[in-house]
């Protein structure tokens, strides 16, 4: 196969995939949201349980009206969705489902996905300045606060694991996994899972977009499709970051048959990361912003650190 | 011309536009947006240049980070939507800030490119160095610099903390006087 041809096909995979799992990702979150509080939800959108409900979403949001209000700044405004969504697509592109399934491959992977995830935030931040509206503005900041906070435990929890495995490679990372990683990295992993949960500002962290204080905090104003471009955003997050989550903590392929079914098992290990994030959404009330703050600087970001010694005592014992 | 040089004049172009776009626009927003651009394309200037480790680490610092900051603290100002006369510099401020501009670049072109204008590096056949090396020089034959600096950058962080708890002690035993005061 010619590099041109090659490159076209991953990177349509890669879109495929963009496109479809987080969609899978909502209507779990549908169906188990519905189950855990005992509440029956959208039944009856294409007949068995309501599955075709996100489609019906779809159609509503591409209908609805484009409202840009009188005195945003109309450039940012419509720019905001795109930048919030592309960095995702990136991040998904270098995530392995296996060490030949993936979208391209890098050195430093890890550093890249982490770095683009950091780029996602400026779309938040665009729309609620973009917006001229208070409750916007209020959301943007909670939302910067809230993402410089995280992002330092996230990347120390990640270095962690880069350190264990010595690369900085995705797939090095994985294939250096063993299962006694699941103790000694365990600490890491909660802090991993905590922040990225922060990171994608979704409830017990969603005071960015508490809808009691400031209605939608930075996404108050959009309508129809650049509002559906958000929540794209969210979902592809939770994708991003459950699969990264699997592969970096949980072993990625490691499993039975491991050559053949290796992409399944990541997947398999992505979905039930993301099933946890939902669960959590579905259990535990909204933090308070200062109760946000301490979690980070008190909790985590000393937990990470104890994780990033333990972890260079344990390298340097081993080699 | 091959196909590097001509994406690395392309990016080189837009990271350079951006950074003049950044500092004439008269958007105190929109100038902090350019500088996230130029910054950004920096970063792809050095993947072209087969330096992926430090292209990253400029996204992750100073687009995800630095900027991020910057966009933070013009939220706690009054940053207005379109340009604004209040905060609009004077004529002769933006001439004396031209001249400034173009004399440091002037000098630096002049101190750099006799430096480096017959040096050549071959990319094709792998980048020189990479992450190992980068990694190698800094914890190696830079690591007592590289130690000092993060040493300074702990002091700033500890300092920055004692004045601003400092200034709040201070505040809260003169409002309590005051409030000794009044009944």
């Amino acid at each position: 196969m010619s590099p041109w041809l090659e490159a076209v096909v991953r990177a349509v995979a890669v879109l495929a995939a963009f496109l479809s799992l987080p969609l899978l990702v909502g209507q779990t979150e549908h169906k188990v949201m519905a189950h855990m509080q005992g509440r029956l939800g959208p039944m009856y959108a294409g007949g068995f349980h309501g599955w075709a409900q996100l489609v019906a979403d779809g159609v509503k949001f591409v209908q609805k009206e484009d409202v840009v209000p009188a005195r945003a700044d109309r450039g940012v405004f419509r720019l905001a969705p795109a930048v919030a969504l592309i960095p995702y697509l990136v991040a998904l592109s270098v995530i392995p489902l296996s060490p030949t399934v993936v979208g391209a491959t890098l050195d430093a992977s890890v550093v890249l996905v982490l770095a683009v995830i950091g780029v996602g935030i400026i779309g938040t931040l665009m729309a609620g300045w973009a917006s001229a509206n208070k409750y916007s503005l209020l959301g943007g900041m909670r939302a910067a606060a809230q993402l410089v906070s995280y992002e330092l435990p996230m990347v120390l929890a990640v270095a962690s694991v880069a350190l264990a495995a010595g690369t900085l490679s995705i797939v090095g990372i994985a294939e250096a996994w063993s299962p006694w990683w699941l103790l000694w990295q365990a600490p890491g992993a909660f802090v991993f899972l905590v922040a990225a949960l922060a990171e994608l500002q979704r409830p017990p962290f969603d005071m960015p977009v508490a809808d009691s204080e400031i209605v939608f905090g930075p996404y108050t104003e959009y309508s129809g499709l650049r509002f559906a471009f958000f929540l794209l955003a969210e979902y592809a997050g939770i994708v991003v970051m459950s699969l990264l989550f699997a592969v970096l903590f949980l072993g990625g392929w490691a499993g039975p048959f491991e050559s053949w079914l290796g992409w399944l098992w990541t997947l398999l290990k992505g979905f039930a990361v993301a099933v946890v994030m939902i669960w959590m959404r579905v259990s535990w009330p909204r933090m308070r912003e200062d109760q946000l703050q301490r979690l980070a600087w008190v909790w985590l970001v000393p937990i990470a650190l104890l994780q990033l010694a333990l972890t260079a005592v344990g390298v340097v014992m081993t080699s | 011309m091959t196909t590097r040089d001509i994406v690395f004049a392309a990016v080189g172009a837009i990271t350079a536009l951006s950074a003049l776009l950044s500092v004439t626009t008269k958007h105190v927003v929109h100038s902090a947006l350019w500088l996230l651009v130029s910054l950004g394309t920096l970063a792809g200037c050095y993947l072209v240049l087969g330096q992926e480790l430090v292209g990253l680490v400029q996204l992750l610092v100073y687009v995800g980070a630095i900027v991020v900051l910057v966009l933070f603290a013009l939220m706690l100002t009054r940053a207005p939507i379109g340009p604004h006369a209040e905060i609009d510099t004077p004529a002769w401020q933006r001439v004396v800030g031209a001249v400034l501009g173009a004399a440091t670049t002037v000098l630096l072109a002049a101190l750099l490119l006799p430096l480096f204008s017959g040096v050549t590096v071959d990319l094709d056949g792998g980048a020189p160095g990479g992450t190992p090396a980068i990694a190698q020089a800094v914890f190696g034959t830079w690591v007592w610099p590289f130690e000092l600096l993060s040493v300074l950058l702990l002091v700033a962080l500890i300092g920055a903390f004692a004045v601003s708890r400092l200034v709040l002690r201070r505040e809260d035993e003169s409002s309590a006087a005051r409030s000794e005061v009044r009944p």
